[in-house]
């Protein structure tokens, strides 16, 4: 679950990106990179787990779901939050220094 | 248990290589492109160091978001040894078998997937660059 959650916010970050570029300022591309290096290395933790566990892998409780869903939507959070730090901290748009410094008239 | 330092390892030689490389770059080539097959545009190609940036950044978001799955799981702890299975040696054992397995594969497929990349990358643009050429403005 927490594979899906990452490989669907993957998904929605590289067609907003797709959308916008080459001329957004919002750097998505970070989120993209972020979700789909996750969905990769998750991927390769779910082969190993079906390996181990087999068909078991496909019938998990609802309990364990929700939980690894709970962490997938924790995992996205954390990444918008990562990417929100460095889109502010980089601030291509130059909001934040419009913000700091106020024209003399 | 462990598993994402692998990743964040060659994120590390990664990160390194790419801002060396960077500095013994020469100024990037320039072509003649067309993005939309009836225009021709002057662009400079892409250098290599910032294609690595690209696999930097794979491993870099990859091993950040693992490394809090692994903090929700209580695997990585904010005191000594900072890694919960490294306080016994049978876990300590168990660890380095996952990061010599799982570890090792996470790395190997993120630079799979970036070395398809490069070689649809590289498609792209040589497609770009054929596309001018053959067009009658680019004469």
């Amino acid at each position: 679950m927490t594979l899906l959650t990452t490989v669907f916010a993957a998904i929605i970050c590289t067609i907003i990106w797709y959308r916008n570029a080459p001329k957004s300022q919002m750097k998505i591309g970070i989120l993209c990179w972020m979700y789909w290096g996750a969905s990769l290395m998750w991927l390769v933790d779910a082969v190993f787990e079906y390996a181990e566990i087999h068909d078991e892998y496909f019938t998990p409780a609802p309990i364990d779901m929700l939980n690894d869903f709970y962490l997938g939507l924790s995992v996205v959070a954390l990444g918008l939050i990562i990417w929100l730090v460095i889109l502010l901290a980089k601030d291509p748009k130059g909001v934040v220094k419009s913000v700091l410094f106020k024209k003399k008239i | 248990m462990a598993c994402f330092l692998v990743p964040a390892a060659e994120a590390v030689i990664t990160t390194v290589a790419s801002k060396v490389m960077q500095s013994k770059e020469s100024a990037p080539e320039t072509v003649h492109i067309s993005l939309d097959g009836s225009t021709v545009t002057e662009a400079v190609k892409t250098p290599f160091s910032k294609k690595l940036k690209w696999l930097n950044n794979l491993l870099w978001g990859g091993s950040a978001l693992l490394a809090f799955e692994h903090v929700w799981h209580g695997e990585v702890v904010p005191w000594f040894p900072f890694l919960s299975a490294a306080s016994n040696p049978s876990d300590a054992a168990e660890m380095l078998h996952e990061m010599s397995t799982a570890g090792v594969t996470m790395a190997v497929l993120v630079t799979v997937v970036w070395c398809g990349m490069l070689a649809v990358s590289n498609v792209i643009e040589n497609r770009a660059v054929k596309s001018a050429a053959l067009l009658p403005s680019s004469k």
